[in-house]
């Protein structure tokens, strides 16, 4: 995996909840972001998705695992390289309300980077600061403005814009748009997309809207309940979804073709997400799942490549026309 | 089919210290027995606010209504008394609002909220409250109800406190549902739940609703008729088929092409088209048509002077100069969706 900027090992993030339980919020996740990509995680609130991503770029420490960063282990990176590791990694918050200090003007939140890191003084900075506007579509009198007297889609171009600053290579967002009306959506996306052509970026994109998220991705990553239940490029995932829960996931998304909306076959799922204090026991979706069998309930699932370059954790696909006829019947189910 | 309720020129406005801001600028509408309508519009078009004044829920303080009628099975509803309201709500209209947690008191258990709104509203006997809570529990698709009943808001998700806030509203047999995005808090497994829910209560009841949403999706998904809704006016209105086949508003167009369409098997990437710009300031609202600052085909005409709805059909009507029967060359172009024929 030369190609890969950053490598996630078996990354694990517990969080202490009363005296001896603790909340499994990323558990066991393997899986790496080639460079120059744009790799999408989806999953329902509660699966874990901001909590890996805030992981990866450090603002949690995990709890069992390695981030690897362009070939370095994140946590043994010290001093002036781990100053240098955190400029490359950027965030993108979803809340551009609450992500920018309402006390600052826009030229001191866009610069804040550039100060923390001693980057650029004086005119320079002012001038790079500008030139980040610009960049991000608004022009340089809106620097000496406040937050408030922004739109929400403006505030976003100046979250982007802080994030920009300190020239980074790889950028986490986390639910960039989701904040956003449908029409300023589209603008905050293909600004994104633009960039990351013009700066060589590579993003992990966190969202809940698989399909912006289809549109913006490479590849994408489907989580549940702190694990990774599928991971492939977003055609395949989108075109041959092989896990019970994406092809429940794809089928719950509204289309906005009232034909198609009462022609096609849903897949409803019962229930609701269990705790993730005390996950169901083997696989996590089982309690949920239309193809449940008894192996779920007492084996986890292997990581496995069940296509090329298409993995899944499920145990329809675990023996391949085996000897488990019931696995084979429900892979033609699966199939619709 | 008989009119349900009648909204006839409705305005609306706030308050500030800013000045006053004209949130709702005159809107039309109505919504048969059985029927579903969507108003759909982004945040800020003043699509709540509409519900709210039907409702009789505006602050007081702050709000006017400067003028309109809104009829209710015949019956002025923006003149009545606080009294003559609330015996209105809660049994011939429900109200489902989008966040579950905040509209249900936290410290009551659930059976008890639903059976407040039934005792209130009715002479039933304490055990045919009590027995009819649980039939709605039912209802809304809530399993183990009777042992439910005693369960706290906080100990249940997002999508079952929806369930009850969706039982409460039907406790009295409403004729109508004002559902105010009701979906908007929730994941997309438990919105498509919850959607289903509410079509098979509207199938079964024949209860008509209100829904206000901005997403697309979940107009496609419920309605029949759509109610397009654009700085505080309306501006395009019809049969869901009309608006998603054949919309005849530049806004309609370009929200349909801001969200990204998927086929299968389709792989080669589109760009997004966005709507530049954002929504006018509705301290000054413009003189002309308020989508005209963002909209490519705007004419001279367009900054002056807004159209009333012009009709394309008998349920189809959109607020639009190149609707206009003046404006020849634009029948094609309109027809083909605002793509270039």
């Amino acid at each position: 995996m030369s190609d890969a900027l950053v490598e996630v090992q078996q990354v694990k993030k517990y969080f202490n909840v009363g005296r001896n339980d603790s909340l499994k919020a990323v558990d066991n996740i393997s899986f790496f972001i080639k460079k120059g990509e744009t790799f999408g995680l989806v999953g329902e609130s509660g699966s874990g998705k901001s909590t890996l991503g805030r992981t990866i770029v450090g603002l949690h420490q995990a709890t069992d695992g390695r981030i690897v960063y362009n070939g370095n282990d994140t946590s043994l990176v010290k001093g002036k390289d781990a100053r240098d590791l955190n400029r490359t990694m950027q965030m993108i918050f979803q809340d551009p309300e609450a992500s920018l200090n309402p006390r600052m003007r826009v030229m001191d939140i866009i610069a804040e980077g550039i100060d923390a890191h001693g980057l650029l003084k004086g005119k320079k900075r002012k001038e790079r600061v500008f030139q980040l506007l610009e960049k991000v579509g608004l022009s340089a009198e809106h620097a000496k403005r406040y937050p408030h007297e922004f739109s929400g889609g403006q505030r976003q171009r100046i979250g982007i814009a802080r994030a920009l600053a300190v020239e980074p290579d790889f950028i986490v967002a986390d639910e960039p748009i989701s904040a956003l009306d449908v029409s300023i959506q589209a603008q905050i996306v293909n600004l994104m997309e633009d960039l990351k052509e013009e700066e060589g970026l590579t993003y992990l994109f966190i969202a809940h809207d698989l399909g912006m998220v289809k549109h913006i991705s490479d590849r994408i990553g489907v989580m549940y309940l702190g694990n990774l239940m599928e991971l492939a490029d977003s055609d395949s995932l989108f075109d041959e979804p092989l896990h019970p829960y994406t092809q429940a996931l794809l089928s719950a998304i509204p289309v906005p073709n009232p034909k198609e909306a009462s022609e096609r076959e849903r897949i409803m799922l019962e229930g609701d997400l269990p705790s993730p204090i005390s996950p169901p026991s083997g696989c996590r979706f089982r309690t949920r799942c239309p193809h449940a069998m008894d192996v779920c309930s007492e084996v986890v699932p292997e990581w496995r490549e069940a296509k090329e370059n298409h993995w899944v954790a499920c145990h329809l696909y675990t023996n391949e026309g085996g000897e488990t006829n019931e696995g084979g019947e429900t892979n033609e189910k699966v199939d619709l | 089919m008989s009119r349900l309720l009648d909204v006839n020129d409705l305005k609306v406005s706030f308050k500030t210290y800013g000045g006053e801001v004209k949130a709702v600028r005159g809107v039309d509408f109505h919504i048969d027995e059985g029927e579903v309508l969507a108003i759909v519009g982004e945040s800020g078009c003043g699509k709540s606010v509409t519900a709210q004044s039907i409702m009789g829920l505006l602050p007081k303080k702050v709000s006017r209504i400067n003028s309109g009628r809104v009829t209710f099975n015949g019956k002025e509803l923006l003149g009545l008394s606080k009294k003559e309201m609330q015996k209105l709500k809660g049994s011939d209209i429900g109200l489902i609002s989008q966040d579950p947690m905040t509209s249900l008191n936290p410290t009551m258990r659930i059976g008890s909220q639903i059976a407040e709104t039934i005792k209130k509203h009715t002479d039933y006997s304490r055990s045919k409250i009590h027995d009819r809570t649980i039939e709605l529990l039912d209802l809304v698709g809530i399993p183990n109800p009777a042992e439910r009943y005693r369960s706290y808001p906080h100990e249940l998700s997002g999508g079952m406190r929806q369930r009850v806030l969706i039982a409460m509203a039907l406790s009295c047999e409403p004729k109508l549902l004002i559902a105010d995005e009701p979906t908007t808090a929730l994941d997309v497994t438990i919105q498509a739940q919850i959607l289903d829910l509410l079509k098979d209560i509207q199938k079964r009841l024949g209860t008509s609703v209100l829904i206000i949403t901005h997403d697309l999706g979940v107009v496609a998904e419920v309605a029949q008729r759509v109610a397009v809704m654009y700085a505080g006016v309306i501006v395009e209105s019809g049969e869901v088929e009309e608006i998603f086949e054949t919309p005849n508003h530049p806004y309609t167009w370009g929200l349909l092409k801001s969200v990204p369409r998927y086929e299968k098997g389709k792989h080669e990437k589109e760009r997004l088209v966005p709507i530049e710009g954002s929504p006018p300031d509705l301290f000054a609202p413009p003189a002309g048509c308020p989508f005209a600052a963002r909209c490519e085909y705007a004419m001279e005409i367009c900054l002056d002077q807004m159209p009333d709805p012009i009709k394309t059909s008998d349920t189809h009507q959109a607020r639009c100069w190149l609707n206009d029967t003046r404006a020849p060359n634009a029948k094609d172009f309109v027809a083909a969706g605002g793509s270039d024929v």
